[in-house]
């Protein structure tokens, strides 16, 4: 299920601008990688540009490879449409379908791809909001809308919801960014589980999340503002954050600066 | 120094502290002049406003019952229109059709291709196009409905035939789309160009209402794989639909009222015709602007007595529309 | 991005055929080929028929082709593309054909001589004559209108904006809304029962000025209350603190800051009350001659004149309808255009 993602030479753009510069690395499966590092210095660009989301912002446009195994997504007659059922996103702020109850913004996935039985999609939900560790408190109101719900649930509503289709890679956008440390808790927790089954790359301006979730820590860093963001490094992160090959590395780690 | 408005009563004493010059004076009494002359200036623009709402629905109201109180006929059943007869008799059943039917074929025609449109420019439109569409449809809704009117009679209404005569080929057999070889200046040609006339407006509220959509909801619908229809579907249409609901109110609300560009276009007569193609009907406005000039004063009196009705039935309209936004902004709490 | 892959390749999940670019394009000219022959082949004269022959071609063919080679949803996708196309383009027709008509027709006799004269002496059915006396007209009412409109508006939105609190704000916002929807010939209604058959007076302009003050009044008030809500609580903060009288903070400071928006929306305001034909038609009747006097006796306005015109039914009268209507057109959209030169020029001060 989990994909390997290997990255070489891309170059992310906002029309003329120059995002992100020659960024070439390796995602293992069933793992979690970190991106860290100061804001603006296009770790989010990078995550965007792993399930052809850079794409949509107007202007956005992607040279490069992204091998997901064998395949590359910017190979030609790659259907950007496919990549995003392959390769799941959570954003930074929870989103769920405002229109829909719980039980349909899980299903939203499955629905689009074609007809299930009701028996079906009701094994799926639950499944999926039992994998997201929601289950037991959303049970009772899967007819509610999903709006209605905490900041922390609807974020981990929308990890089921990500699930559900059975992707092979999870992307994850500064996830925690705005719920408070109880939730935050609760996702980081559900991120150990979920490593079992997915590619997991997380994007976090909370270094101490970085070290308690990833395996893997990259750090991006850019020169000045106005400049491109570039990859300083990949290790795992216990190096990253003991014994960092990069003096940057280190000064961003031990608050130096950014 | 303490700040009065009307809503506070001043502090008991004035701060210390640098004074601008010719303050002093003033910050003692209850409230400075030059707020109260202007506070009252304003609020009685306020009121003038009500006033001259009130004034509306009186005159209109008393003069209404002035001709309905000597209709011998039953004002709201008879196809009839002869109110300066002995016995004066006249009815709005007759306009009431009209105007409703016309106004239903605009909204069946206008409303899809408007929420098209909205679609287009904000979805589907090469960037650099949308812009320039977008501002040449503003400028459509300036065009004044007399030229649409002008345009309709000259242009429209003779390319209709084409249209009319197939219509009664193929459709003819249903009975409201048989037309008789007459001229096209029926309900349904009225109905076309109400649509055209309305459609612009329409437009232009769906189109806002589309761009509010939260990018991170059609974001949610890409990351699962959706294309580009199923994230319309599942984001914008959803969060956009009260809105595209009001703006279709309020293009019913001017279809309603429409006045020169259906007296122009229609041939009017005072009974109701099975066929949306052959003459027949009148609507509200069209029946006042074409009959008001040769009224008795009793003739102009039922012509107001319609008048109101219509009225009353935009003001329902407008209301319906006012409600639905209003619910919307309630809602609207959810994508914060 | 999507190559044309029609070759049966090695097919992964991610690799879905797909269709090459050019292929929207070339149903849409296959249709209209076929629209046209079928049109042909059939004896139908009508612009209307073959295009809406080649738009149904259009969506059915997107459908079936995309269908057989992408699959469902994918054919879905290019339906709800081609239909939100044909939408436009269909729109468009009728549009354009109102813009190129009034234009083609309108400059036959808009001349100098077209401005300058009134229909004085000119019979219906001959040529010559012109729009003087109606573009005298609708200057002055809705000069007059306007004259009123605007302090009876923005003193309005004043009172909503910075004062109104509690039940009468709640009320005027409730009926300029109700305002705001009244039917032009409503407007006219009312005027005419209070003025023509209450007070006895005979058509002038000033009765037709009232009318559309009815109109204008809701249009100032909205577009007034939008441009002062945009002003910053900050701003009126700042000059209340250093002790300035609230009145003279609106004055000074409220106004002048959004001052831009304000006059734009004036402007668009007229712009609407200047087409307006019902209330006229029934407030100021029209006529031949030059009558500068709004106060007294019938005017003439320029839709009036188009509807007189169009009345008359004789080509030469036809042609100064459409004269009278691209100068009318004209009109409007230099306000129009102006007012957004000064939305955009002023923006960077009053927005955000």
């Amino acid at each position: 299920m989990a994909k390997r993602i290997d990255v070489s030479g891309l170059n992310a753009y906002y029309s003329s601008f120059l995002a992100i510069e020659d960024i070439s690395m390796t995602v293992e499966p069933r793992s979690v990688t970190a991106f860290i590092g100061p804001s603006g210095c296009g770790k989010s660009t990078f995550l965007r540009t792993l399930n052809r989301m850079h794409e949509v912002t107007p202007g956005g446009r992607v040279d490069g490879k992204v091998m997901l195994d064998d395949e590359n997504l910017y190979g030609a007659g790659i259907d950007p449409v496919a990549v995003r059922r392959e390769v799941g996103m959570v954003f930074q702020r929870p989103n769920p379908f405002p229109t829909m109850s719980v039980y349909d913004n899980v299903a939203a996935g499955l629905r689009l791809n074609g007809k299930y039985k009701k028996s079906q999609l009701d094994d799926v939900v639950e499944k999926s909001l039992r994998g997201a560790n929601l289950w037991n408190e959303v049970k009772d109101r899967l007819n509610k809308p999903g709006s209605g719900l905490s900041g922390g649930q609807q974020q981990r509503l929308c990890i089921a919801r990500a699930i559900a289709v059975e992707p092979n890679v999870l992307l994850m956008d500064e996830p925690c960014s705005a719920l408070d440390p109880i939730s935050t808790l609760a996702i980081e927790d559900l991120i150990g589980e979920l490593k079992e089954r997915f590619t997991i790359v997380i994007v976090t301006h909370n270094m101490q999340q970085a070290a308690r979730v990833s395996d893997r820590t990259a750090f991006f860093n850019l020169a000045a503002v106005g400049q491109p963001g570039k990859l300083i490094e990949i290790d795992d992160t216990e190096r990253i954050f003991s014994n960092p090959s990069v003096q940057a590395t280190e000064d961003y780690i031990s608050g130096r600066f950014g | 120094m303490d700040i009065t408005t009307d809503t506070q009563k001043p502090t008991p004493s004035p701060a210390p502290g640098p004074t601008g010059p010719g303050d002093q004076r003033a910050a003692r009494g209850a409230t400075r002049p030059g707020d109260r002359i202007f506070l009252g200036l304003s609020r009685g623009s306020g009121i003038l406003v009500l006033v001259i709402m009130a004034a509306i629905a009186a005159f209109l109201t008393y003069r209404a019952i002035l001709a309905i109180s000597k209709d011998e006929a039953n004002f709201f059943t008879t196809f009839e229109w002869n109110p300066s007869g002995v016995p004066a008799e006249f009815g709005i059943a007759v306009l009431a059709f009209g105007t409703i039917v016309s106004s239903i074929i605009a909204m069946v025609i206008a409303v899809p291709i408007a929420v098209g449109i909205a679609l287009f420019i904000t979805h589907y439109a090469p960037r650099r196009l949308g812009g320039p569409i977008a501002y040449v449809i503003d400028l459509l809704a300036a065009v004044p409905s007399i030229v649409y009117g002008l345009w309709g009679a000259l242009v429209l209404v003779p390319h209709l035939n084409g249209l009319y005569g197939w219509l009664d080929q193929y459709l003819g057999w249903t009975g409201i789309l048989e037309w008789n070889g007459g001229a096209p200046r029926s309900l349904f040609t009225v109905g076309i160009l109400l649509a055209i006339m309305i459609l612009p407006i329409i437009t232009n509220v769906s189109r806002e209402v589309f761009r509010q959509v939260p990018r991170m909801h059609e974001e949610a619908a890409l990351a699962l794989g959706a294309t580009r229809w199923e994230v319309i579907r599942m984001s914008v249409i959803p969060f956009g639909r009260s809105g595209v609901i009001s703006a279709s109110m309020l293009g019913l609300g001017r279809a309603l009222g429409e006045t020169m560009a259906v007296a122009m276009v229609l041939s009017p007569t005072f009974d109701i015709s099975p066929s949306l193609l052959d003459p027949g009907g009148g609507t509200f406005a069209q029946n006042i602007a074409s009959k008001f000039n040769e009224a008795t004063v009793m003739g102009q009196d039922a012509l107001i007595a319609s008048g109101l009705v219509l009225f009353v039935i935009t003001l329902a309209v407008n209301g319906a529309a006012r409600m639905i936004i209003a619910r919307r902004k309630e809602y609207s709490g959810a994508n914060a | 991005m999507s190559h044309a892959t029609l070759t049966p390749k090695s097919r992964s999940s991610l690799r879905g055929a797909t269709l090459p670019k050019w292929f929207p394009w070339a149903v849409a000219g296959g249709s209209v080929l076929l629209g046209l022959g079928i049109s042909a082949a059939a004896g139908l004269h009508s612009s209307i028929q073959w295009a809406l022959i080649a738009a149904v071609l259009f969506v059915a063919g997107s459908y079936g082709i995309s269908a057989r080679v992408e699959g469902v949803r994918q054919a879905k996708d290019r339906v709800a593309t081609s239909m939100v196309w044909v939408a436009f383009l269909m729109a468009l027709i009728p549009l354009l054909s109102l813009i190129w008509e009034t234009v083609k027709q309108g400059v036959k006799v808009l001349d100098g001589y077209f401005l300058s004269h009134s229909m004085g002496v000119v019979a219906d059915s001959e040529p010559g004559g012109g729009i003087y006396h109606a573009i005298l007209g609708t200057l002055e009412q809705v000069g007059l209108a306007t004259l009123f409109s605007v302090p009876i508006g923005v003193l309005t939105a004043i009172y909503l904006v910075e004062y109104g609190r509690g039940r009468l704000a709640k009320a005027v916002t409730f009926f300029v809304d109700v305002m705001t929807g009244i039917p032009s010939i409503v407007a006219g209604l009312f005027v005419l029962s209070l003025w023509v058959l209450i007070l006895d007076m005979g058509p002038s302009g000033i009765a037709g000025s009232f009318a559309l003050c009815i109109l204008m009044i809701p249009v100032v008030v909205r577009s007034t209350e939008e441009m002062l809500k945009l002003v910053p609580n900050e701003l009126r903060e700042a000059s209340l603190a250093l002790g300035v009288p609230k009145w003279r903070t609106i004055l000074k400071v409220v106004l002048p800051t959004s001052i831009g928006g304000i006059v734009t929306g004036v402007m668009l305001a007229v712009a609407r009350i200047t087409g307006e034909t019902a209330p006229v038609l029934l407030l100021v009747w029209g006529t031949d001659f030059i009558n500068a006097n709004p106060f007294q006796d019938p005017q003439e306005s320029l839709p009036m004149y188009i509807y007189l015109q169009y009345s008359a039914g004789s080509d030469p009268a036809y042609d100064r309808a459409w004269a009278a209507a691209l100068t009318l057109i004209a009109f409007i959209m230099i306000l129009n255009l102006a007012a957004r030169g000064i939305a955009r020029w002023k923006a960077p001060k009053t927005g955000r």
